[in-house]
């Protein structure tokens, strides 16, 4: 802990905000900091902590001092950690919260989880090395080598060298996995700040084209089959959708209230076209709600604002609309979705069939149940099917009548 | 001759009160034309509720289907403001079926008499309703109270007149 310099929280210019996390507390070696929760940032030249509570404590290191880093798994009361193994601190520090520590490591403990996609972030940071290319106008304690004067364990700087090239050469294929992502961030075109807030730091990055790439490679790694699992996909697929949209849309990056419905609803349209057109036009509320949240990762919708930005849509002008039936189900289709069309072909199912149940209908469709009954109702009411209510259940035949 | 049932008999959806408008206005037609047609078959001129709904008119056993009572009292509703039937009591549960109307029979008995030229005479109503001349008839063996309205529509259109005799009632045909 004694390589951490006090801080003012502030990025410089070229330093980019990469990811944040709160609920982390700090570890000098074993032992807990004296330090309380606080919020972990990474920049793409630094590792910063501040306090949750008290935002005028703030800390960082350089990344440059970060010889490597894993992962250790949460345990029965034991939050998940990343142990990092970092360079001797350099003559010239500057003051910080430690003066000495017998310990050349530290660790974040997760308490509110985040762990894994830190450690993520934190690899591809340690791989591109972005302070090289961009130094920053603060001086950086390179802390490589070992200066005069400073006695150390030669012996386990020896190990820990190993271990770095080690971790090096396994970091050159995630590397080559990651080119396009390289890519990425070149095609960055604005960074802006929005402001210093007194619960967090936001970055604000502009670039269409981040999304035609992050779709690329999310068809490439789908195409990985054997390494990748499905779930894998979804996880990377988030990452990638809030980094090409704004910091997903939350209450603190766009406030509440209507402009914040507004963007929501706006990115919901972009969001949606492709599971809809999937699913045939149409989705109720609830698999769109999942859907969403599942894709977001962090910073979740609340069903109210889900319904709120829907509410929108047609107002904005986007090719979704949000739908009642009579029964109160509420379903998401998109604009060009023909309902004569819908009935019509559900007309000819029955008629094929003679007679159908909402589930026979749904399994023949590929349709949820409750879309299934919901357009077989919607032929009735049109007058182009009756319905059969007895014990058996609830079918419904072509209108003879 | 066998009642012929139609094909809505057959039609499970005819047995479950249809929830569109006018699908409905077509199921209820169908369901009055039916009961209607059954009671001329049947020579019904007065329903019991219960029984009625019973009966094979209102369940088809073959399709397991039968309509329910409540959709039944719509049926009778509907029958009763076309004027084809008449609650006899303030529970209903019975009723009248005049699957014809009375001014229908009022018109064919006095057909009947025209042809015959019984014209002036002067019957009882056993005669018109179980005499042996009128065996052949149609109304034949129609209701008592049937019967007087029939006459009493004829008596309105001043094609007969109801003379009250010391057992019972006559009536003159003109």
């Amino acid at each position: 802990m004694d390589r951490f310099v006090w801080a003012n929280g502030l990025l410089e210019m070229n330093e980019t905000l990469v990811i944040q996390q709160r609920g982390v507390r700090l570890y000098d070696g074993e032992d807990k900091a004296k330090l309380d929760v606080g919020v972990v940032l990474l920049s793409t030249h630094r590792l910063l902590w501040r306090d949750q509570k008290n935002h005028e404590c703030c800390i960082c290191i350089h990344l440059s001092q970060i010889i490597f880093f894993e992962e250790q798994a949460a345990g029965i009361g034991k939050s998940a950690k990343i142990v990092i193994h970092l360079h001797p601190a350099p003559e010239n520090k500057e003051p910080g919260p430690y003066q000495h520590s017998k310990y050349s490591f530290i660790k974040l403990s997760f308490k509110e989880h985040g762990q894994i996609e830190f450690y993520r972030r934190l690899t591809e940071e340690m791989t591109q090395k972005h302070w090289e290319n961009t130094p920053v106008s603060q001086p950086i304690p390179t802390g490589i080598g070992p200066k005069a004067g400073r006695t150390r364990a030669v012996g386990i700087v020896g190990i820990e060298r190993k271990l770095e090239k080690k971790r090096k050469e396994t970091d050159k294929n995630i590397s080559e996995a990651f080119e396009d992502l390289s890519k990425l961030m070149e095609k960055v075109t604005m960074v802006k700040f929005i402001g210093l807030d007194s619960a967090n730091l936001y970055l604000s990055l502009q670039a269409k084209e981040m999304v035609e790439v992050s779709k690329s490679i999310a068809n490439k790694i789908k195409d990985k089959q054997g390494d990748i699992t499905e779930d894998e996909t979804i996880r990377f697929k988030s990452y990638l959708l809030s980094m090409g949209i704004a910091n997903p849309v939350t209450r603190e990056t766009h406030g509440s209230g209507t402009k914040y419905h507004i963007q929501l609803a706006k990115q919901l349209g972009d969001m949606l076209q492709a599971p809809l057109e999937e699913r045939g036009g149409m989705m109720t509320l609830t698999e769109v709600y999942c859907l969403v949240n599942r894709a977001r990762g962090m910073e979740l919708l609340s069903p109210e604002d889900l319904v709120n930005a829907c509410k929108l849509f047609e107002s904005l002008k986007l090719p979704l609309r949000l739908r009642v039936f009579d029964s109160g189900v509420m379903v998401v289709q998109l604009q060009s979705h023909s309902e004569e069309e819908m009935i019509a072909s559900a007309l000819d199912n029955v008629s094929d069939k003679g007679s159908l149940t909402a589930e026979e209908f749904a399994k023949l469709l590929g349709l949820s149940v409750l879309l299934a009954k919901e357009r077989l109702l919607l032929a009735e009411k049109m007058g182009h099917l009756c319905r059969d209510d007895s014990v058996e259940g609830l079918r419904f035949y072509p209108n003879l009548f | 001759m066998s009642f012929e049932w139609p094909w809505q008999y057959n039609f499970p959806p005819f047995f479950t009160l249809q929830p569109n408008v006018d699908t409905r206005q077509k199921q209820l037609a169908a369901w009055c034309s039916l009961v209607l047609s059954f009671c001329r078959q049947s020579k019904l001129f007065t329903l019991d509720v219960l029984e009625a709904q019973e009966s094979a008119v209102f369940n088809n056993n073959r399709i397991h289907r039968k309509l329910s009572v409540e959709a039944i009292q719509v049926v009778f509703e509907e029958l009763r403001k076309k004027g084809n039937l008449e609650w006899l009591d303030k529970n209903k549960s019975r009723c009248l079926i005049m699957w014809r109307r009375p001014e229908e029979w009022g018109k064919l008995i006095h057909q009947w008499v025209s042809k015959n030229g019984m014209v002036n005479l002067v019957f009882t109503l056993y005669e018109l309703s179980n005499g042996d001349d009128t065996e052949k008839e149609e109304f034949h063996g129609l209701e008592d109270w049937m019967l007087l309205r029939s006459l009493q529509a004829l008596q309105a259109d001043g094609k007969a007149e109801i003379i009250s005799m010391d057992d019972g009632k006559g009536v003159k045909f003109f």
